[in-house]
C-alpha cells in the first residue's frame, strides 16, 4: 500500500515494525478472525494486532458482552465489554495469522498473547507463534475483567515484578519487537513501564481499559452488559478515556528511564487529530478499536486523510517528525509560570445572551461577569476583568465557538515557578 | 349562517372531494414530533440561564426546565412545569404564534445558526405524552367562597382551574353548547385535530371543583348584576363575540359572511363535504383568521381564493409564517386595495366585490380612486372582532369603564366595579393570543384570591 497520502509519508517505523500508516486496530473483537484482519487490511490500516492468543482449550465468553455510556443523542462517550481473550483454538488463529502475514507483507501484524506466569507457558507459545512471520508481539497483561481472576491479564499488569519477568522471558525466547501492553487500573502507569524497560520490552502500548460499570438497568436493578440476572465490572474504553489515556502516554514519554522507549498509544483514538495529539505527546504508532466498532474499518480513510493533510499544512515530513512534540511542554506543575495571567474576554458581536458564563461564573467560580440589561431589556455579559482569575469555565460553558477567548495579559513580570515564589512555604531557599 | 351560503354548491360535490381527501387536507398541519425527534431536539437547547424564551412567553412557563425533563425522558415532569403556568399548554403548544414569542427569541434564532429549538412542538409532545394516574394539580382546603366566570374560553377556565386550586369554587356560564371558547370554534381545524379541544378541558376539569354551565348567554338568560349579588366573585372571560362589519350596502347578502362563522362551522362539522364551497372565495382582512379562512377553504377545493388587505404585507398582524401557510395552500394576497361595492348578481346574491386601491400618505391610508373588480361566489370578512354590546347591557354592567370599546381593568384585572374582574380578548392590554388570555385568567384568579383574603382578614 502506498504510504503517501495527500503528498505526505506516513509510514513508521515502531521499535523495528514497519508500517505504512500510524493506524493500527487493537487487539480486540475487531481483530479476532482472518476476515475481519483482511477486512481491515483492505479498508487501509496500516497494521493490526491479533486478538489475544492463549493456550488451549480457548476461552469460552458469554452472551450479552458489551454496554455503552451514551450521550443524550445517543452518541456513545464511552464503551465497555466483558469479551475473554480469543475463543477460537491456537492452531486456527496460528494458520490464519501465518497466512495473513504472507498475504499482506507490507502491513504490520502483530500478536497479542496471554498465558499464565509460568516460563513454560511463554516457552512453548513463543516458538510457535514466530513460525507465523507476525512482525512482532503484544503481551497483554492489562485485561481488567475475567481473566485477573485467573491470574493473568491486569493481574500480571498491575505487579512491576512480574511485569519484568515476563518481558524478559519472551525476549529470551522470542526473536522480533516485545511490546507490554499496560493496564491503567494501577496508581502510577511509569512503575509498569520503567518494569517493561527493565525486563528489555521493545515498546509499550497503552491504555488496556478501565474497570468500569457503564449504567443501570434500573428497572431490574442490574448493571449493563446484564447477563441473565447478573452483570459484572467490564473493561471502559471510547471516547471517554482518551484524556487518561493522554495523560498516561505523557507520563511515560516525559519520564527519564522510559523517555526513549517507543510507545503505541491506544485509548479513544476516533479520528486523526486524537491521533495526533496521542503522537505528539510521544506515541510512535495509534491503536484504535471501539471507533471502528461504532463505525466500520471505513474510519481509517478519513484518519490518514486528515492527518496528511494537517501534517501537510504544518510542513511535517513524517510522523516521526512530531512524534513528541509537546512532551517537553507537559511538566510537573511546580515547574508552571506563577506569573502568567490570562484572562477571559466576550466577543459581544458573537454572543448570543444565553447567560451560561453567566450563571457558571456566578455560581461556581469567581463571580467574574457582570449581566448587564439594556433599555431595550437585551442583556449583555461582561467580564469583571479585575475579578477574572483565568480559569477558563466561562470558555468551556460558551456554545459558541471563538465567542470567548483568554487573553493573556501583558504583566511584565519574569517566569517564576512555585519553588520560586515568595508564597510558598516549602520555597526552596535560592 | 349557512343561511347565507346554502345557495352555494357543497363542497362534496367536487369528486375530487372525496373524505379522504377531504381528511388528508385537515390533518395536522404541523406533525407532532416523535420520541427520538423529541430527544434529539431537546438537546438543542442550551439550557439558558435568564432565558429570553422564557420572557417571550406570555404564560411565563420555563421553558428550559421543561425541554431538559423531556431530554430526562421525564414527561411527566416537563408537562407538570408547561401546566403550572399554562394549563392549556397542550392548545398553546398548537396555536401559539411561537415564531413571534419564544422561537423568535431562541438564542439559536440569531444569525450564525438562525435555526431556533422548536420550542412549541417539544411542548406539545410534552403535554401529549403526558400520563398522570390522577390530576397533576391539588386543590388546597375548600375556602367556602364560589366564584362566578362568563366564558369557558382560554381565560374563564384558566382563571378557574386557578381558583380551584387555592380552594375555591367556580361556576362557569357558556353561551355555547361547549367549552372551549376560541380553541373549540375558532381556530383552523387543521391546528386543533382530534377533538383535542375538548379533551384538554376534560383534563382540566378534573380537578374538581368546577362547574359549567351551557347556554348561559351574558345579555340574554343571563345578566352582571344577578352574577354579582349571587356569587363572592365575577371574572368576565366574554371574548369579542361580534364581527366587525365593512358598512356596505349589500352586507346582509347571500354569499357575505363573517369568517368566524364559516370556521366555527367548519370546526363542528362531522362531514366536511356537507359544508358549502366558494369556488372563487374573497377573504377580507389581514389576521390569522383571514389566514385561516383563506386557506382552510384552498383546501376545500375552492379554485381560486384571494385575501385582500388594505396596506401592505407588513402590516398584516398575520405572521410572515402564516402567510407562508396561505400562498403554499394557493391563496393570493393582494395588498393595498379596499372594499368599495359588494356586487351582486340579479338574483341579489354576492357576485364579487369592488375595491379600490390605496397608499398611504402621511401615515394616513387614502384611496386612488382606481378601482378593481374581483368576481366571487363568497365573500368573508375578517377584518376583527368587536365587543357584543348587547352582553353589557344590564345596569350594573353598563357601569363598566371601557377603553374604547374594550373593558377597563387595573394591573390585577380588576374592573371599575368591585368584586369584578376581567381577561383575555375583552381587556385592552395584551395581544389577542390563547397564551395571553390563559395568563389573564391565571393572575386574575390570583387577584381574586388575594382580594378575598384581605377581606377576609379585614372582616
Amino acid at each position: 500500500m502506498n504510504s503517501i497520502v495527500n503528498g505526505v509519508d506516513l509510514s513508521i517505523d515502531f521499535a523495528g515494525i514497519k508500517a505504512p500508516n500510524p493506524f493500527w486496530l487493537a487487539s480486540a473483537p475487531p481483530t479476532d478472525k482472518a476476515y475481519n484482519v483482511v477486512r481491515a487490511y483492505e479498508a487501509g490500516w496500516g497494521g493490526v494486532v491479533w486478538k489475544t492468543l492463549g493456550e488451549d482449550p480457548a476461552a469460552v465468553n458469554v452472551s450479552s458482552r458489551y454496554s455503552a455510556h451514551f450521550g443524550k443523542n445517543r452518541e456513545v462517550l464511552g464503551f465497555n465489554n466483558i469479551e475473554l481473550i480469543t475463543d477460537r483454538s491456537l492452531e486456527i488463529n496460528l494458520r490464519e495469522i501465518a497466512q495473513v502475514k504472507k498475504d499482506w507483507p507490507d502491513r504490520a501484524l502483530i500478536v497479542s498473547i496471554m498465558v499464565p506466569c509460568e516460563e513454560a507457558s511463554w516457552m512453548h507459545i513463543l516458538p510457535l507463534v514466530e513460525a507465523t512471520g507476525a512482525d512482532g508481539i503484544e503481551l497483554n497483561l492489562g485485561c481488567p475483567h475475567g481473566m485477573p481472576e485467573r491470574g493473568m491479564g491486569a493481574a500480571v499488569g498491575q505487579n512491576p515484578d512480574l511485569i519484568e519477568q515476563v518481558a524478559r522471558w519472551c525476549k529470551q525466547y522470542y526473536s522480533k519487537p516485545v511490546i507490554v501492553k499496560l493496564t491503567p487500573n494501577i496508581t502510577d502507569i511509569r512503575a509498569p513501564a520503567q518494569a517493561a524497560l527493565r525486563g528489555g520490552a521493545d515498546a509499550v502500548s497503552l491504555i488496556n481499559t478501565i474497570n468500569s460499570i457503564t449504567s443501570l438497568d434500573l428497572d431490574n436493578m442490574v448493571a449493563k452488559p446484564t447477563v441473565g440476572s447478573q452483570s459484572t465490572h467490564g473493561g471502559y474504553c471510547g471516547s471517554a478515556v482518551k484524556p487518561i489515556a493522554l495523560n498516561m502516554v505523557a507520563e511515560i514519554a516525559r519520564d527519564a528511564p522510559t523517555r526513549n522507549l517507543p510507545i503505541s498509544g491506544i485509548g479513544g483514538v476516533s479520528n486523526w487529530r486524537d491521533a495526533a495529539e496521542f503522537i505528539a505527546l510521544g506515541a510512535g504508532s495509534v491503536q484504535v478499536c471501539t471507533a471502528a466498532m461504532l463505525h466500520g474499518f471505513r474510519i481509517v480513510e478519513e484518519m490518514k486523510d486528515g492527518l496528511s493533510r494537517w501534517m501537510a499544512e504544518k510542513s511535517y515530513r513524517s510522523v516521526a517528525d512530531f512524534s513528541g512534540k509537546a512532551v517537553s511542554n507537559t511538566t510537573d506543575w511546580k515547574h508552571l509560570d506563577m506569573n502568567f495571567k490570562t484572562i477571559a474576554h466576550i466577543d459581544q458581536d458573537r454572543c448570543i445572551q444565553c447567560g451560561r458564563c453567566y450563571i457558571a461564573c456566578e455560581d461556581t467560580s469567581h463571580q467574574s461577569i457582570a449581566q448587564l440589561v439594556e433599555t431595550s431589556g437585551a442583556k449583555r455579559y461582561e467580564v469583571i476583568e479585575e475579578e477574572c482569575v483565568g480559569c477558563n469555565l466561562c470558555q468551556i460553558t460558551c456554545p459558541v465557538e471563538n465567542c470567548i477567548s483568554m487573553v493573556p495579559q501583558e504583566t511584565g513580570k519574569p517566569y517564576m515557578s512555585w519553588e520560586q515564589d515568595p508564597r510558598n512555604p516549602f520555597r526552596k531557599a535560592s | 349562517m349557512t343561511n347565507d351560503l346554502k345557495h352555494l354548491p357543497r363542497v362534496g360535490e367536487n369528486p375530487e372531494m372525496t373524505p379522504q381527501a377531504l381528511a388528508d387536507n385537515f390533518r395536522d398541519l404541523h406533525p407532532p414530533l416523535t420520541e427520538r425527534q423529541a430527544v434529539i431536539e431537546s438537546q438543542r437547547c442550551l439550557y439558558c440561564y435568564d432565558a429570553p424564551c422564557i420572557e417571550a412567553c406570555p404564560s411565563d412557563i420555563d421553558i428550559p426546565r421543561f425541554i431538559r425533563q423531556i431530554g430526562e425522558g421525564n414527561i411527566n415532569g416537563a408537562a407538570q412545569t408547561i401546566l403550572e403556568q399554562n394549563i392549556l399548554g397542550g392548545s398553546c403548544a398548537r396555536v401559539c404564534p411561537t415564531e413571534i414569542l419564544c422561537e423568535q427569541s431562541c438564542v439559536r434564532n440569531h444569525d450564525a445558526e438562525c435555526q431556533p429549538v422548536l420550542i412549541g412542538l417539544l411542548q406539545r409532545y410534552a403535554t401529549d405524552h403526558m400520563n398522570f394516574d390522577q390530576h397533576p394539580f391539588a386543590r388546597t382546603a375548600d375556602s367556602g367562597r364560589t366564584i362566578a366566570v362568563v366564558g369557558a374560553g382560554p381565560a374563564g377556565l384558566a382563571c378557574a382551574h386557578r381558583l380551584t386550586m387555592l380552594g375555591h369554587r367556580v361556576v362557569i356560564f357558556e353561551a355555547e353548547a361547549k367549552p372551549g371558547g376560541l380553541n373549540e370554534y375558532g381556530i383552523a381545524r387543521y391546528k386543533m385535530t382530534d377533538d383535542f379541544a375538548r379533551k384538554e378541558v376534560e383534563f382540566l376539569l378534573e380537578i374538581g371543583g368546577i362547574e359549567i354551565r351551557y347556554g348561559q348567554r351574558l345579555g340574554d338568560n343571563l345578566n352582571l348584576e344577578r352574577l354579582h349579588a349571587d356569587y363572592d366573585s365575577v371574572f368576565l372571560g366574554l371574548g369579542l363575540g361580534a364581527s366587525r362589519a365593512l358598512g356596505l350596502t349589500g352586507e346582509d347578502a347571500p354569499g357575505l359572511a363573517p369568517a368566524v362563522d364559516y370556521i366555527k362551522e367548519l370546526r363542528q362539522a362531522d362531514d366536511l363535504g356537507e359544508l358549502p364551497l366558494a369556488k372563487r372565495c374573497v377573504v377580507i382582512g389581514a389576521g390569522n383568521t383571514a389566514i385561516d379562512m383563506a386557506t382552510q377553504m384552498a383546501r376545500l377545493g375552492a379554485d381560486e381564493v384571494t385575501l385582500v388587505y388594505r396596506r401592505g404585507v407588513e402590516a398584516m398582524s398575520a405572521t410572515d409564517h402564516e402567510q407562508e401557510i396561505a400562498r403554499a395552500n394557493g391563496v393570493r394576497i393582494l395588498t393595498w386595495a379596499r372594499p368599495l361595492q359588494v356586487l351582486l348578481d340579479d338574483g341579489g346574491r354576492v357576485a364579487g366585490m369592488r375595491f379600490e386601491k390605496t397608499h398611504e400618505q402621511d401615515g394616513r391610508l387614502v384611496g386612488t380612486d382606481e378601482t378593481f373588480e374581483i368576481a366571487a361566489d363568497a365573500v368573508f370578512k375578517a377584518i376583527g372582532q368587536s365587543f357584543a354590546e348587547a352582553s353589557l347591557a344590564d345596569p350594573l354592567a353598563v357601569e363598566l369603564e371601557r377603553d374604547g370599546e374594550r373593558i377597563r381593568v387595573d394591573g390585577s384585572f380588576r374592573t371599575s366595579l368591585p368584586n369584578v374582574y376581567a381577561g383575555g380578548d375583552c381587556i385592552a392590554p395584551g395581544q389577542d393570543l390563547t397564551v395571553q388570555a390563559v395568563q389573564h385568567g391565571k393572575l386574575a384568579a390570583h387577584a381574586i384570591h388575594q382580594d378575598l383574603m384581605a377581606k377576609q382578614e379585614a372582616a
